[in-house]
């Protein structure tokens, strides 16, 4: 059963036609075949409509759907040998952000990402992708790692922001997110970040400072979500979809304000109605993103990931 | 009421000989404990409360006349950047915001970059004024922060970062983002060039500012009673549903909890500066401790034991 989101509903009326007919026992099935592959293809079509000019709004909500895979589902699908690292020798294992070592198309690599986690216990174990500091300096931890032993590191990019906790704060949310950049700007090997979901403020940004940024079509990266903007900016919680305007948070905004590299397509109707395609395009862009970078020594690839950052903010919009 | 202040006043003016113009705001109230502070009373107190010691903010201006030697300083602008790169809208436009700003504070974005010496020492200094939307950090505050970076490299000097900030500039949406990388690379620039990068973490350092430059400081000094966290104290409240405990988030919590060196008073920052800064660029002391008189050396005849005076011992 599909989860469906507000401007979904005239597919979300043809896909429960479809699971009636389904449900009918009888002799014509040949008919009801006919039938239900017609109207498979009026529903497609409404979905490359609806897909292809969701709002900024939308698109917020097609980030955060609940069905939308996750970090865990891409490393288990293009991940192999994956062995999870834990902790942050300095106090706890944060499940908010998973990391570890594993073979990404053959080579070995670093993998690190923001877990959101399914069903309520996975959310809350996960802590709904919203990660402490243990959980940053883990990720510090493992790209240490990656940069003694030369391996690339790939980031999956899925939170709604650091989380914001007393907790977190006693034991320095911000020094952490700060010293993961930090170690992001500094390491000597590649590294690649894909936005899968919700690129969500600090807590995105901790492990998305890479030489190349992908982003996946639906996805949004933002330096505030967009309820936050509307409560403070226009102190009406109301405005929502005003922020998300304001904000240029879609991928073809950030492309064109030259934030991220690329664009990832997502299957007709978004990543969650085929996550197999989904993670599959978006193996197949990680693997030619890392070919790119390479054989390139170690500094040019520091100093040109400096170089890309020092260039943020001399674009604007036309 | 109104008869007073419109018959009875100016009658009054008149009969004292007045009707000058009596500067209003000659008296503050402090936010802290209410008391009413005379306005040459606070100045000199560096915007203390002398009754209770609270921290008010100060602008940028301020702060680099308290922190350099005899108030002297050289400012330096940073390149123009894109201005409003997002067509940014809001109840009203940023464009709008800017220009009340600008008008407000007389400078143009919410950070200064000057140089000058502290005890005699070669400085820059960045601070964000809090009265220029609120030192928010939009590309111009990264910007400023790189320039004054390179400019500590090519002086050979220390770079002093003073953030004021509630965090990353709203209305420059993912810029201001990308600006907590683009000034943590600036940072390591002052870094990988050996030179001291310390930072005066002043009320409020919050939110995108504190995530980035204003936590990796390799001296971190905070003033007395200053908010420093990354996220608000309501955005907790909200998640948490409970109060929060007594002095959360201020300078005094973040040194026991150990995320700052020292909590200084304002009066005594710039001696505190003034020796950090001579130690860790390790100049010698400005003159020579003569060693203690020796009895039972050869020869000297009570004379102290110098060896090469005016040249500073080489190890």
């Amino acid at each position: 059963m599909h989860s469906y989101l507000d401007f979904e509903k005239p597919i979300a009326e043809l896909e429960g036609k479809i699971e009636e007919l389904r449900h009918l026992t009888g002799s014509a099935e040949i008919n009801i075949a006919e039938e239900v592959s017609k109207l498979q293809g009026k529903i497609d079509k409404l979905l490359v409509q609806a897909y292809s000019k969701l709002t900024p709004w939308q698109k917020t909500q097609v980030a955060r759907h609940h069905d939308r895979p996750h970090a865990l589902e891409y490393v288990t699908a293009l991940i192999d040998d994956f062995t999870p690292l834990a902790g942050d020798r300095q106090f706890a294992e944060d499940s908010a952000v998973i990391g570890g070592l594993g073979r990404f198309k053959g080579n070995s690599v670093v993998v690190l990402g923001h877990e959101k986690g399914s069903g309520t216990e996975g959310r809350l174990k996960h802590n709904f992708g919203m990660a402490r500091p243990e959980g940053y300096r883990k990720a510090q931890r493992l790209m240490m790692l990656a940069d003694r032993f030369a391996l690339p590191v790939i980031t999956l990019i899925d939170t709604p922001g650091a989380y914001p906790g007393v907790d977190a704060e006693a034991r320095g949310q911000a020094e952490a997110i700060a010293r993961s950049i930090e170690t992001c700007v500094g390491l000597r090997v590649p590294i690649v970040s894909v936005i899968i979901g919700e690129g969500g403020s600090g807590g995105a940004m901790a492990l998305a400072a890479a030489n190349t940024i992908l982003m996946q079509e639906h996805a949004i990266y933002s330096v505030i979500s967009p309820e936050g903007c509307a409560s403070i900016l226009w102190r009406d919680s109301e405005k929502n979809e005003d922020a998300a305007n304001a904000l240029k948070l879609t991928a073809d905004d950030l492309l064109e304000l030259g934030v991220i590299d690329k664009i990832i397509s997502e299957p007709i109707g978004g990543a969650h109605r085929n996550k197999q395609a989904a993670i599959a395009t978006v193996g197949t862009t990680i693997e030619d993103a890392l070919a790119e970078l390479s054989g390139i020594d170690g500094s040019i690839l520091k100093t040109r990931r400096r170089e890309k950052f020092l260039e943020m903010g001399s674009k604007g919009l036309s | 009421m109104n008869w007073l202040k419109n018959f009875v006043r100016p009658k009054l003016q008149k009969l004292v000989g007045g009707g000058k113009d009596i500067p209003e705001n000659l008296w503050h109230k402090c936010p802290e404990c209410t008391q009413m502070i005379f306005h040459r009373d606070l100045d000199k107190n560096l915007h203390v409360c002398h009754h209770c010691g609270h921290h008010m903010r100060i602008s940028a201006q301020k702060r680099l006349e308290m922190l350099f030697d005899d108030g002297a300083f050289q400012k330096v602008e940073a390149a123009p950047t894109v201005e409003d790169p997002l067509k940014f809208r809001d109840r009203r436009k940023y464009t709008d915001r800017l220009k009340e700003s600008r008008t407000k504070t007389g400078n143009n974005d919410a950070l200064i970059v000057a140089h000058g010496k502290i005890s005699g020492i070669g400085v820059v200094v960045a601070a964000l004024d809090f009265s220029f939307m609120g030192g928010s950090m939009g590309v111009a505050v990264g910007e400023g922060l790189l320039t004054a970076a390179r400019l500590a490299v090519v002086q050979d000097s220390a770079l002093i970062v003073v953030p004021s900030s509630g965090g990353a500039r709203m209305q420059e949406g993912i810029y201001s983002l990308m600006q907590l990388p683009r000034s943590i690379i600036a940072v390591e620039e002052v870094r990988d060039a050996g030179l001291p990068y310390i930072v005066i973490l002043a009320d409020p350092t919050t939110g995108g500012v504190s995530a980035s430059f204003a936590m990796l400081g390799d001296i971190a000094i905070a003033e007395p009673g200053a908010v420093i966290g990354f996220a608000g104290a309501r955005v907790i409240e909200q998640t948490i549903r409970e109060t929060l405990p007594e002095g959360f988030q201020r300078s005094e919590y973040l040194y026991e909890h150990g995320m700052v060196d020292m909590v200084v008073h304002r009066a005594e920052l710039r001696d505190a500066l003034g020796r950090v800064l001579s130690l860790l660029k390790n100049q010698t002391p400005a003159a020579h401790v003569l060693p203690m008189l020796d009895a039972d050396a050869k020869g000297t005849g009570g004379v102290p034991n110098i060896h090469n005076p005016g040249k500073p011992d080489k190890g």
